[in-house]
């Protein structure tokens, strides 16, 4: 899960990052209130889930409340990467004298969280890796012990000679650390790390990424997901906890298995076509699950056929031909369906479907191909 | 002859009361598989089904029936205090089904395990199975048959898929592996790889892979420079968008690194035949049967 700039600061901030000040405004109005209550230049940032906001004109300096006003008209609305900008942080504008990167990713490779610093901060630090990796120091860091004092201030004394930014960013570091396991992280970025004009380190930006799998036991950070800013059908198929991805084609796809998923995809792909969505409907065999499976997926106005590929293992594929046969009853198909179905209980299915007026076959490329065809206008085999 | 698991394992089954739990324990059973304990705090003392003895922990279990393999099927929030709690109760093979454990917990599990030089496959995999000997975890018993061919996968279904069209095809297997889906697991496809090397009985490995990460690729590179036996490797996602997590924890592609394409790549850099649809294994792993 992603969470905003302004969500990441304000966990930063609460164990003592320094951070400058800054509060999120959803109008103009806001914006202009916040300006003048900072009473100094401001920044004005679209809070997207999306990089390279600067670029594409979701950052801007105001030296005035009326300007800060007008920049918020202008970024509160607007497409960032296909997402419509609705909030905005308002912040107090820094004087930079240099700016650093760190970051914490975690690593599969050392399968530990791993500490990315390097003083050629406010760029994109894969770029920095690609084309100058000496730039750039890389600490695994053994969660049982966490992060050591010694450690935290080489990653300083990696950024700075002085020894006082040096301990400074170190506590940042330290900081960056504890808010990572403290809210479950899978990356947790500080770009840029400034020191200002004065010799201060803060943090101009922040960025955080939450493990799914930690939702459940921290409400505080699950309660940050921000539904307005994700695609509305992944909201609703998270909601009836189904795993779903929009792309771009036609073929819209149901299928349990995240791996074999995939696969279906590939194999529309391989004969000619193109998957409308990544579904997995999971282990379990839940009816109910094949009905929001369909809801979903017939509301694409761009799907022309719709394949399931079910293997029965621990799903019965009778709960899913009973799924297919209720969802068609309440909301009768407009596009046809290809369905093939294997494993656990297929015979019953098979008989659930033939007395519905549907047809299924046992054979995934056969299937595969015929939706295919049916999707670009062809025949069916 | 079969990897990790075969007629001399005894199991102790971690969650053996709950849903997922007593449900497969049911199927392990009829398959032949020798379980010899469960495990539910509080429950010590009663059995299950009538036959099989439950203990409060691990290590009563152990200690009392000696088993040198666990299973768990606990919830996610305690499946990284299980896999410990095993380990420390002195298994040789933990094999943790559970979905949905906070990588955070595994960066503490896999350097624990490793220390006690304990064997993790998983989390959030469906087990292994060797046909007619033995099986620990999910994987449906009627879709495997003996044989010569090693299977090891990091998805659930998508295995199921290729090992039942290998068996319709009348191909066997010694044993079919799944590593899991998660970015952080106990087994990789190199000790797959590598115990199939080691085992007489296997003649051919087919290897499933996916985006994100690199493993593929480094067991390209064990392929090529330590296995004297043929594999066949297949990749899914190649139409997965960048950055997107495809239901698997571990599988997205970051920045430009993890695609199909690149992990297809390695796979022919180091000679391995690559199968194109999941169906193509049969071909393929049939050319170098005969």
């Amino acid at each position: 899960m992603n969470i905003h700039e302004y969500q990441a600061k304000d966990i930063l901030r609460a164990i003592g990052t320094p951070i400058p000040p800054g509060e999120i405004a959803t109008t103009p109005d806001e914006a202009e209130a916040i300006a003048r209550r900072i009473g100094k230049m401001v920044v004005v940032k679209a809070q997207v889930h999306a990089g390279g906001r600067g670029k594409a004109g979701g950052v801007k300096l105001a030296k005035t409340p009326e300007e800060a006003r007008e920049k918020a008209q202008a970024i509160l609305g607007m497409q960032i990467k296909g997402l419509t900008v609705e909030k905005v942080l308002v912040t107090e504008a820094s004087d930079i004298a240099t700016e650093a990167y760190v970051g914490i990713i975690l690593d599969r490779a050392s399968k530990k969280p791993v500490f990315m610093v390097s003083p050629a901060g406010g760029i994109d630090i894969e770029e920095v890796a690609a084309t100058t990796p000496e730039k750039i120091l890389k600490l695994p860091i053994d969660t049982r012990y966490g992060l050591m004092p010694f450690q935290a201030m080489r990653l300083g004394f990696f950024l700075y000679d002085d020894l006082a930014k040096a301990r400074a960013a170190s506590k940042i570091m330290q900081q960056l650390y504890t808010a990572f396991m403290q809210s479950g992280c899978s990356l947790a970025e500080i770009n840029p790390l400034v020191v200002t004009p004065a010799g201060e380190v803060i943090a101009l930006d922040a960025k955080m990424v939450i493990d799914d799998n930690e939702l459940d036991r921290r409400p505080a950070i699950a309660a940050l997901r921000d539904e307005t800013s994700e695609e509305p059908s992944e909201v609703l198929a998270r909601n009836a906890n189904l795993t779903f991805i929009k792309l771009d084609g036609n073929v819209g796809c149901v299928v349990n298995g995240a791996g074999l998923a995939m696969a279906t995809m590939d194999l529309v792909k391989y004969y000619g076509g193109d998957p409308a969505n990544f579904l997995d409907i999971g282990g379990s065999s839940n009816p109910e699950k094949v009905v929001n499976a369909l809801r979903i997926i017939t509301a694409d106005t761009n799907v022309k056929a719709i394949l399931f590929n079910i293997f029965g293992g621990i799903t019965r594929t009778d709960d899913v031909a009973n799924g297919i046969v209720t969802a068609t009853k309440e909301n009768p198909l407009k596009v046809p369906i290809v369905i093939r179905l294997t494993g656990t209980n297929e015979e019953i299915a098979m008989k659930i479907l033939t007395e519905n007026g549907f047809s299924a076959s046992s054979d995934m490329d056969e299937a595969v191909k015929k939706a295919v065809q049916l999707a670009t206008g062809g025949q069916a085999a | 002859m079969s990897v990790f698991i075969g007629k001399d394992t005894t199991l102790v089954v971690q969650g053996i009361t709950g849903r997922d739990g007593s449900f497969h324990t049911k199927q392990m059973i009829e398959y032949g598989t020798r379980v010899v304990a469960g495990v539910t705090p509080g429950k010590g003392g009663q059995k299950f089904e009538g036959t099989v003895p439950i203990y409060n922990t691990v290590a009563d279990a152990v200690q009392a029936t000696g088993a040198n393999t666990s299973v768990i099927y606990v919830p996610p929030m305690f499946a990284a205090d299980a896999i410990i709690e095993a380990a420390d109760a002195g298994v040789q093979l933990i094999v943790a089904i559970t979905e949905g454990v906070p990588v955070l917990d595994m960066t503490r599990v896999y350097p624990y395990v490793k220390d006690k030089g304990v064997r993790l496959l998983g989390p959030n995999c469906p087990g292994l199975i060797s046909p007619g000997e033995s099986k620990v975890g999910i994987i449906p018993g009627r879709i495997c048959t003996p044989g010569p061919v090693g299977v090891v996968s990091r998805s659930g279904t998508l295995t199921y898929e290729i090992v039942y069209q290998l068996t319709r095809a009348g191909i066997g297997q010694t044993t079919c592996v799944g590593i899991g889906g998660d970015p952080i697991n106990g087994t990789n496809f190199i000790d797959a790889l590598a115990a199939f090397e080691a085992d007489p009985a296997t003649k051919v490995v087919c290897m499933m892979g996916e985006i994100g990460g690199t493993d593929e690729q480094e067991a390209a590179r064990f392929v090529k420079e330590h296995m004297t036996k043929p594999v066949v490797g297949f990749i899914a996602g190649q139409t997965a968008p960048p950055g997107r997590r495809m239901g698997h924890a571990g599988a997205i592609i970051s920045g430009s690194a993890g695609t199909a394409a690149e992990k297809i790549q390695a796979f022919q850099e180091a000679g391995m035949g690559v199968a194109k649809r999941p169906i193509d294994f049969v071909e393929l792993v049939k050319a170098h049967l005969s």
